[in-house]
């Protein structure tokens, strides 16, 4: 940072109103709380908007035939509904958490790199215009599914080519987001922190941002020869002019796979935090946690095989992509043992982050099981591409991500805000969720197995009574979401002043150091760690 | 923030950035290793050749004897072969002759007939001359094929089927 940069922020720290206000405040900021909120409420709004796709497709799967949209509409929402949730919401959110927490976390003024902090962000938010215009456009939203497969989506119009932009532009803005988390945890953190005393929160991060830089240019690779297949004459996809569709599963699965452990590696590391804290227990097994997230970490490059395992692949491939896979079981079974060994003979009490962990380990372990059983080749092969993968991937990314961001929420809202969510409310929250949740994914198991494909608007009439069921969870848990939205607004609104540290085990730096709600510069004099 | 701790951190966003751009790199390189794996394992090929059919039915025989009937048209029409022996759901291909010796251009349709009665609806063509109506210049001689076979389903006592064509010429001879 310039030396006149240096100066300002010390002449800036004079006075209370220590940034510009209005929405230069927001367009400028290099402040990492700011930008932390930013991501935050972008992450809500896209929560919403890929919310509304969705409680669309189920309105269309309530009853058998075609009632509300046609056939290519109903792939475009399943496509953008599926692309908005996984880079509009569920990542957004963990880099949101990311630039609140870390910094407090290790002891660090900010994020290394601020202005790049910045642009981070602030490209996040024309890549999501482009992915939801793309729906205003002549051919309608890509329709190939979020997976991008050619050769459909060589043949589409010009949605695809947005499409492929905003991927570059979110890829952009991922690798400088993991960069400077990187950096920060490297090289930013308070004396005495070392390594294996950071928060696992900290660590799960860190352990991401290693997987976006190395899996965001693959993408960003991927996605680039499908723009040159389709105006620049080349064929790396295309089989007239002797390329390979299925290699571009191949390239995108490389990527694809790790992507699910960035989306899911930093709610195992806001359940760490959140379980001790409830349970008023230290974490269970500190040190075995940070290998088992670096091993899930590293199995996650060599098993994109069994997300294609129907392709035609020699039998060693298969069986290798099988054995690897459930390998992951056993690093994750470590964690959940870990955190139900945490819970044991604690004094728990169950507040709303402490329900929405609970919720997360019993229904994220489902979810794993479902993975197991899909690990199977030969099981997979006829559960390919039916409602069965559609509940295993739900299970894991809305139980999984989007319960423990709620409970991350919750948990850090008295020092986001300075305030307490209502604790009434939040519960209610809690057990509409829940409730709503399992009702719309629990029956699409039987679907699956019963053989319903995904993706189609229309299915046969034996279907019909559990679809009609999941519409109707579907209807519950989306309408309960605005309750969420209201009780964070009511939160800050409301004049219930949160102590600095509300919750009697938790013991990070943000909570026993600063006060709440946490000064918008927060260590600007290291603390010490002991 | 000082002068050292910038320096750390511009090394190590070098260092990430080395990372992502080989990384980028890797991606495309996927390209020629994917095909160099494909082509050393035999992986896409075989799976094309190795492909079989589990229908045939390869404990009994069927003969199909292969009969032409002219119809009423003083040409030839005939069979290259007399009959053909096939297993139950092999797929085979046999072939029929037309010289149009009537010294004008004729267009004519062929139409089956299978004997026992029953035969005709175990008999499945892939491809056949009498899908469409055939026109022949004057003196023309022509071979067409018959792609069948014999359902798997035919009942076991039809051990033998007659395949029989008969030409019909078109009014007006056009199509």
């Amino acid at each position: 940072m310039s030396a006149a940069t240096h100066a300002q922020d010390h002449a800036h720290h004079d006075d209370h109103a220590h940034h510009p206000t209005g929405i230069k405040r927001w367009l400028f900021t290099t402040n990492h709380k700011d930008i932390g909120t930013m991501y935050l409420w972008f992450s809500l709004a896209m929560f919403f908007t890929g919310g509304v796709m969705a409680l669309l497709i189920r309105a269309e799967l309530f009853q058998p035939g075609l009632q509300f949209v046609n056939p290519e509409f109903f792939n475009s929402l399943t496509t953008v509904h599926g692309l908005v949730m996984v880079f509009g919401a569920i990542m957004p959110a963990w880099v949101g958490f990311a630039n609140w927490l870390i910094p407090m976390q290790v002891g660090a003024a900010d994020m290394a790199f601020p202005r790049m902090n910045n642009w981070s962000f602030w490209l996040v938010v024309p890549a999501a215009i482009l992915l939801v215009a793309s729906f205003f456009v002549p051919g309608g939203a890509a329709a190939s599914g979020w997976t991008l497969y050619p050769p459909l989506i060589i043949q589409q119009g010009i949605s695809i080519d947005m499409t492929i932009l905003a991927v570059h532009i979110l890829g952009a803005s991922s690798i400088m987001g993991s960069i400077n988390i990187i950096t920060t945890i490297l090289n930013l953190r308070a004396p005495g922190m070392t390594l294996m005393k950071m928060p696992l929160f900290v660590w799960t991060w860190l352990i991401t941002a290693y997987l976006l830089i190395a899996v965001m240019p693959v993408l960003a690779g991927a996605v680039t020869m499908l723009l040159t297949d389709r105006h620049f004459g080349t064929s790396f996809f295309n089989a007239a002019g002797g390329g390979d569709p299925t290699m571009f599963m191949h390239i995108f699965w490389f990527f694809g796979h790790p992507e699910v452990y960035i989306m899911i590696l930093p709610a195992f590391g806001v359940v760490s935090a959140i379980i001790p804290a409830f349970a008023r227990k230290p974490l269970f097994g500190y040190a075995s946690m940070v290998y088992a997230t670096a091993s899930i970490a590293i199995l996650s490059f060599i098993v994109w095989g069994h997300h294609m395992f129907t392709v035609g692949m020699p039998a060693a491939g298969q069986l290798f992509f099988m054995y690897a896979t459930m390998l992951i079981a056993v690093p994750t079974g470590v964690k959940v043992f870990n955190w139900i060994a945490t819970m044991w003979q604690g004094s728990m009490t169950f507040e709303t982050p402490m329900l929405f962990s609970i919720g997360f380990i019993c229904l994220f372990t489902i979810g794993g099981f479902s993975g197991l059983v899909l690990a199977i080749t030969p099981v997979d092969i006829t559960l390919h591409n039916t409602y069965y993968v559609v509940a295993h991937f739900h299970y894991v990314l809305v139980s999984g991500a989007l319960f423990s961001i709620f409970a991350g929420i919750y948990f850090w809202l008295p020092k986001f805000t300075g305030k307490m969510y209502s604790e009434k409310l939040g519960k209610l929250h809690f057990w509409l969720s829940v409730i709503g949740f399992n009702i719309a994914f629990f029956p699409q198991h039987f679907l699956g197995l019963a053989g319903m494909p995904r993706r189609i608007p229309d299915y046969a009439l034996q279907f019909a009574e559990w679809n009609m069921w999941s519409s109707i969870g579907a209807f519950i848990f989306g309408f309960s979401q605005l309750l969420f939205l209201y009780n964070v607004i009511e939160c800050i609104r409301s004049n219930r002043k949160a102590a600095d540290n509300p919750w009697e085990g938790a013991d990070t730096l943000e909570w026993t150091h600063l006060p709440s709600p946490a000064p918008y510069h927060s260590f600007e004099t290291a603390p010490v760690v002991k | 923030m000082d002068a050292a701790i910038a320096a750390r951190n511009r090394e190590t966003m070098t260092k990430l950035l080395v990372i992502s751009v080989a990384m980028l790199g890797f991606g495309f390189a996927m390209v020629p290793m994917y095909r160099q794996i494909c082509e050393s394992l035999g992986i896409t090929q075989s799976r094309v050749v190795g492909a079989t059919n589990t229908q045939v039915d390869a404990s009994r025989s069927v003969t199909v004897e292969l009969l032409a009937s002219s119809g009423g048209l003083p040409w030839t029409f005939d069979a290259l072969e007399r009959e053909v022996k096939l297993h139950p759901g092999q797929l085979v291909t046999v072939n029929y002759r037309v010289v149009n010796t009537l010294g004008r251009p004729v267009t004519a349709h062929a139409v089956m007939n299978a004997a026992p009665s029953n035969a005709g609806r175990y008999i499945e063509k892939q491809a056949c001359f009498c899908f469409s109506n055939q026109t022949f210049a004057a003196g023309e001689e022509k071979v067409m094929p018959v792609v069948f076979l014999v359902s798997p389903r035919a009942p076991k006592d039809m051990t033998t089927i007659s395949l029989s064509y008969t030409f019909f010429e078109l009014p007006g001879g056009t199509s």
